[in-house]
């Protein structure tokens, strides 16, 4: 073989490695995104139907009741209120009044069936999210 | 009551080690460039001194920490009286300053060893080299003193610290840190040499054998720091999976797969003359992405299940500090590279080719992280809203790009340089191809369900471990094996262990969340866990609630295993402490949830097969660094 084929089979070969590779990725990006939604966005329908999402907020004092091992609480951004529920055990820094982001699906009535639970890894430390979500929920309510 | 003047001590070594760093870093390098001895015989002293100033600097930083002087504002953020000493000591790099002082040190630490152990090289590369290391330290200084300075006062002193992250008080937080910065940082010294070669223009096979043990000892450091983290989030997070896809994973994990690459790259480079281009331009890729990595952690850009400082301003420091890296180094690369191409002729059928398709994967491999890593944040600048991105998107894409790599590695040893021929190929490789065959179809059937993947995972393992056996076998047979050839194995075969554990835990594994009281069992992977009882405990700085559980097989007990619930004193945290019965063959995993009523207790109990030989094989491919770094024609040259 000429050395001018072998380096244009080369660059075939690296090409179509390349596409593979981007082929893969974008069908994975497209299919594995969670999207944040705040609370007011979840209320007012703009939640993706049909596909995982997250919540960020603040877990409401007092709206925690546990039944067994499924757990029901209360996710807000101080104007609107998602019922979430979630079956097995929540982190360390799950807290009432303490910020926290789930990841799952809405049901049929509007509650919020939580695949994951997450909480951060430090007691002063509040997930972007959810701070986020508070804080467009205030400027919402301001205007 | 006067203030000790020990900090300031600290601070002063800091300042005087900038200024030391300029001198390495313009000096040598001008002197070099224009021929002028008497300013490149500055760059041996000057590295040492900075490498004593930083120890000076850190072992005040530690003092501080081991004597409370609570009126560092950084000691009283991170520490307390109650803490016990040795995570007092490991606390020094429990937050952001200490743990960028130490990745300073560190790097003057490699630096210091560069220069201690290249008596035999040219005083040119030498001076070089240190003084590109010496910018490095540069920029990393400014950065220190200017927006992190871990010996800022805190006036009025506190009374008493406030607390280290109850999470970070375990063993694994003074080991994983310092292991994981000496090889992100250890890429510095290839860097270094690659920088060099490009300023001299001399890219030839001596210069690939002196980077290519400094590479290898980086990159030993860096799999078992990352080996280290996964194992240390496996039992304290109290989750029990070994790894996340959490974007500082991923940081530490790129460099680690360029790196993979450069050490092959460079194979080449030393023994046919080949693939110089592609090997420089892999070295600073690997350095470049350790400081991404060191961006991406210490930013405060992510969102990640770590908590950070966020300031932006040391955001906007490293990303200027990064583009200038990396900018110039490019730059420099466009200007200098060899013009010729990849240089050494091979055929398309060869050991270089073998290489060369596996580095294209490793690289692929690794730009795939990159973008699952930055693309939330990419969406998040430009106001497009919010996500996520998850495990399910990096298993999609990485593992179907690191099938070919394992193929093509068990291939790559049997392949001649130059040329090989293809039948000879599969008249030696037909025999693994039939062990890998069976072992791919029978274990799933002994081990429970079959699945394609499954299947492939163990086709791939087996398929690398035959063909490791056979050739160890070949070669003892013609004479005793180099050590270079023994830790390439070793490597090799480590990556099937590994990959078999990954498999096994991947499909066998039970994980289940129950509720439990005294007298109740459960029954996972063929065991039966049964609750005994829970009390409360006092441990040295926390208060804890204790279960105890036994582990039964056919109804004999085997262990007892003893989770808890801790509250720290300092800290309204409560933490999870698991407990692992750890088997070659299984772990069993428990911990305490919430109490429920009546006296019981959620419950996670998980059986996990074959889970340590996920670390057996990263210690594995460790220990196949260390055979090939001493290797007799490096130890030759260092007696010089």
């Amino acid at each position: 073989m000429k050395p001018r084929h072998k380096r244009a089979l080369m660059i075939v070969g690296a090409l179509a490695t390349l596409a593979i590779a981007a082929v893969l990725i974008l069908n994975a990006l497209n299919s594995n995104i969670a999207l944040y939604v705040t609370p007011s966005d979840v209320v007012a329908g703009k939640a993706p139907k049909g596909q995982a999402f997250r919540i960020g907020g603040l877990v409401k004092d007092g709206s925690l009741k546990r039944d067994e091992l499924v757990v029901h609480f209360i996710i807000t951004d101080l104007v609107k209120e998602i019922p979430v529920s979630y079956k097995g055990i929540l982190p360390d820094l799950f807290k009432e009044g303490k910020g926290a982001v789930v990841q799952g699906k809405l049901d049929t009535d509007g509650q919020f069936v939580a695949s994951e639970v997450l909480a951060k890894h430090d007691e002063n430390y509040m997930p972007p999210e959810a701070k986020q979500a508070l804080e467009q929920a205030q400027k919402n309510g301001a205007k | 009551m006067g203030y000790s003047m020990i900090p300031e001590i600290g601070h002063f070594a800091l300042i005087l080690a900038l200024c030391v760093s300029i001198i390495q870093g313009v000096l040598p390098l001008v002197g070099a460039q224009q021929g002028r001895r008497e300013w490149l015989v500055l760059a041996r002293p000057a590295t040492q001194i900075s490498f004593v100033l930083l120890v000076i600097s850190f072992g005040v930083l530690t003092w501080c920490f081991y004597s409370n002087d609570f009126s560092v504002l950084y000691v009283a953020e991170h520490s307390n009286a109650q803490l016990p000493t040795v995570y007092r000591i490991g606390a020094v790099w429990g937050g952001h300053e200490g743990s960028l002082l130490l990745w300073i040190l560190l790097l003057t630490g490699w630096a210091f060893a560069v220069a201690q152990l290249s008596k035999a090289l040219d005083e040119f590369m030498v001076a070089r080299v240190l003084g590109v290391l010496g910018l490095v330290a540069t920029g990393l200084l400014l950065f220190v003193l200017t927006t992190s300075n871990p010996f800022e006062r805190l006036l009025p002193a506190a009374q008493d610290g406030r607390s280290l992250n109850p999470l970070l008080q375990d063993p694994g937080l003074v080991f994983h840190p310092p292991m994981l910065y000496m090889g992100y940082v250890g890429f510095s010294v290839a860097f270094a040499f690659a920088i060099a070669s490009l300023l001299s223009g001399k890219l030839d096979a001596a210069w690939a054998r002196w980077s290519r043990p400094w590479t290898t000892v980086a990159w030993i450091f860096l799999t078992l720091g990352i080996a280290l983290g996964s194992y240390w989030a496996y039992y304290e997070l109290g989750w029990g999976g070994w790894w996340f896809w959490d974007p500082v994973e991923n940081a530490s994990f790129m460099p680690w797969l360029i790196g993979t690459a450069l050490l092959h790259s460079l194979a080449v480079t030393e023994k046919r003359g080949g693939f110089k281009n592609w090997t420089v331009l892999l070295a600073i890729i690997a350095f470049s992405m350790s400081l991404l990595g060191t961006f991406l952690v210490r930013s405060g850009v992510l969102t990640s299940v770590h908590a950070f400082a966020t300031d932006p301003r040391r955001g906007i420091f490293i990303l200027i500090l990064l583009s200038l890296v990396v900018g110039s180094s490019l730059f420099l690369y466009a200007l200098r590279a060899p013009k010729s191409t990849l240089g050494g002729t091979f055929s398309l059928m060869s050991r270089e080719t073998l290489i060369l398709l596996g580095n294209v994967f490793l690289v692929v491999a690794s730009g795939s992280v990159l973008l699952g890593t930055l693309y939330p944040l990419l969406i998040d600048a430009l106001n497009l809203g919010k996500i996520s991105v998850g495990p399910p998107y990096f298993n999609a894409v990485f593992v179907p790009i690191m099938v070919p790599v394992l193929f093509l590695l068990a291939i790559g040893p049997w392949a001649n340089w130059k040329s090989t021929n293809l039948k000879t190929l599969v008249q030696r490789l037909w025999v693994v191809a039939v062990i890998a065959l069976v072992a791919a179809i029978l274990i799933p059937q002994v081990m429970g369900e079959f699945t394609i993947l499954t299947a492939l995972g163990f086709l791939l393992a087996f398929w690398i471990i035959a063909s490791g056996v056979l050739q160890i076998i070949k070669q003892f047979k013609a004479g005793k094996p180099t050590r270079s050839f023994i830790g390439m194995q070793l490597g090799h075969v480590g990556i099937a262990v590994f990959v078999i554990g990954v498999t096994m835990v991947g499909a066998y594994q039970e994980e289940k969340d129950v509720r439990m009281a005294p007298g109740d069992s459960v029954s996972v992977g063929g065991y039966q866990i049964q609750m005994v009882d829970v009390r409360p405990t006092q441990g040295p700085n926390y208060q804890a609630t204790r279960g105890t559980f036994e582990v039964l097989r056919h109804g004999i007990a085997q262990d007892a295993l003893y989770p808890e619930k801790r509250n720290y004193d300092s800290s309204t945290m409560p933490m999870t402490e698991a407990a692992i019965n750890s088997g070659l063959t299984r772990d069993i995993y428990v911990s305490l949830g919430e109490p429920l009523d009546g006296g019981a207790w959620a419950v996670r109990v998980y059986y996990k097969p074959f889970v340590m030989w996920i670390w057996g094989g990263c210690l594995l491919m460790a220990l196949g660094g260390l055979f090939a770094v001493l290797d007799k024609r490096y130890r030759l040259r260092l007696k010089k």
